[in-house]
């Protein structure tokens, strides 16, 4: 697999051939176990491959995370409860000894971006589960990365909760211009957000299928364009295509019930 | 909730309470005409802390400072041992186990043993036994909590290129202390008992141990008694300093962030 980030390309996985131009937002979609979290996990070096070689932004997977060329978010926010929103959103640049005003400067601007400026004093558990999806975020994005790895971060959140974060994520994606690398099981999801949905199938986990969403601007009629409905066809014919051919044995269950939940 | 409001809400019913029964006691003892050495009378009590309370309050500080020594040097041991053993697994792999073997052991079993050993007229033996017994509650219950670490936290951290000294410092720790606390609060209860039963066993004779078994011996058993609630001050201001102290440690966790 080749997968290209702003500043050169990925390989990871076998069979697997895919480019990620600057500040593209590519979703990875597919039923469990088809690979898409582990494919995510590999190009962050939180997990290492059986085989093969991974580079992210010309470099090994690891050098590129001892470098910090990307974020992540994880499907659960992963705050430290003890410590204050901001002393949450400050984690990366404390980490990697960024000097206190500095500190306090992007703190407050990232304060801004994910809207949270309020309870900038709180601690998480004070938190709604989509304010601390926010604050997550706003750490991932606190070392302005050229890519963003998002392993189901709206996983747990209701559905109206999540499509307001969605929202919030396309409108911080396109002030922050970082491409974005994002697993879903929610195909509607994966349309709305995505510039290109990536359908994968399980056993071995590959890329069955490269689905080019061409909404342009989302907004608040996206979701009621008929182009929308259009694209969520198309990539859920993709997920069912490839149960059709597939091994039969229910593997691929999974994605349709996501799906039709999720509508 | 008021100041006021809560303490009528969470202190007054056992106050309450507590009067009430002391007074059955008081009228029990009084109505039957009960010896004092079935049982003392609240009252007899009373004006038996009244006319010993100097000495009551002597011997309340020899055991209290035997206790609070070896709280402080069990619990510093505890903190060190569990820092060492969390770098270097192999060695909580071996000791961790054997202080849980520990916890099992009533440690004021050995004070009759550290006595002979180490002299009887030293308090050494004494701190050595709180510390033992201060020490195993500590230890199990930090060494648990610097051992738990979600796999999300450790996910972000190696996402972050933290090092292991930084996980230490900024996860580990701080998702400690409550842990920490816990046992301190154990370790403070534990300290307190074994400092007074250790002086069960002969030695020194300055403390409250001796001073309850002393007066027993002399069937002056409201004098004993007078001295058993001492006891149970002194244990009761080693509980409020622990949750005192667990109340200030986890307030500043949450500031300590930079």
């Amino acid at each position: 697999m080749t997968f290209s980030g702003r500043r050169g390309t990925v390989q990871a996985l076998q069979e697997i051939d895919l480019s990620v131009a600057a500040g593209e937002f590519v979703a990875l979609i597919g039923p469990s176990g088809c690979g898409k979290s582990t494919l995510l996990r590999i190009i962050a070096d939180l997990q290492v491959p059986s085989s093969g070689t991974v580079t992210v932004a010309g470099k090994s997977a690891a050098q590129a995370r001892l470098d910090q060329e990307y974020g992540f978010a994880f499907q659960q926010a992963g705050l430290l409860d003890w410590r204050t929103v901001r002393a949450n959103i400050e984690l990366p640049l404390q980490l990697h000894g960024v000097d206190g005003d500095a500190r306090r400067r992007r703190v407050s601007e990232l304060l801004g971006l994910v809207g949270l400026e309020d309870f900038a004093e709180h601690r998480p558990p004070q938190l709604s589960g989509g304010m601390q999806q926010r604050v997550a975020i706003a750490r991932a994005l606190a070392e302005k990365p050229a890519l963003l790895l998002m392993d189901e971060p709206f996983g747990a959140l209701d559905e109206m909760t999540r499509e307001r974060m969605q929202d919030e994520l396309v409108r911080i994606t396109d002030e922050t211009g970082a491409a974005v690398l994002f697993v879903t099981h929610s195909i509607p999801e994966a349309v709305f957000l995505a510039d290109r949905v990536v359908v994968m199938s399980p056993r071995p986990g590959r890329i069955s299928q490269v689905v080019e969403i061409g909404l342009g601007e989302r907004n608040a009629d996206t979701r009621e364009a008929h182009e929308f409905y259009a694209a969520i066809t198309t990539v859920r014919e993709a997920l069912r295509g490839r149960l059709g051919k597939g091994d039969g044995d229910g593997d691929g269950d999974g994605a349709l019930v996501d799906s039709r939940e999720a509508l | 909730m008021s100041g006021a409001g809560r303490f009528s809400v969470l202190a007054l019913p056992a106050l309450v309470l507590g009067a009430v029964l002391i007074g059955l006691w008081q009228a029990l003892v009084d109505g039957f005409g009960i010896k004092s050495w079935i049982l003392s009378s609240p009252s007899e009590i009373w004006r038996q802390l009244t006319s010993l309370f100097n000495g009551i309050v002597i011997a309340t500080t020899h055991t209290g400072l035997n206790a609070i020594v070896g709280l402080v040097v069990g619990v510093v041991v505890a903190l060190l041992l569990a820092g060492l053993c969390t770098r270097l697994r192999l060695l909580g792999h071996a000791v961790t186990p054997v202080v849980g073997a520990l916890a099992a052991v009533p440690i004021v079993c050995t004070a009759p043993l550290f006595l002979f050993m180490y002299g009887l007229t030293s308090s050494t033996p004494r701190r050595a036994v709180v510390a033992i017994a201060a020490f195993v509650p500590v230890y199990l219950n930090t060494i648990r909590g610097l051992s738990e670490m979600s796999t999300v936290h450790a996910e972000l951290m190696r996402s972050l290129a933290a090092d292991r000294m930084q996980v230490l410092r900024i996860i580990r720790f701080p998702g400690a202390l409550p842990h920490f606390c816990t046992g301190l609060r154990i370790a403070a209860s534990l300290a307190v008992i074994s400092a007074v039963v250790s002086e069960y066993f002969g030695g020194l004779q300055n403390g409250l141990g001796y001073f309850i078994s002393d007066q027993a011996h002399n069937t002056n058993y409201p004098a004993a008694w007078a001295a058993v609630l001492a006891a149970v001050v002194l244990g009761l201001i080693f509980f409020a300093g622990a949750v005192l102290i667990e109340r200030v440690l986890l307030e500043r966790r949450v500031t300590t962030a930079s």
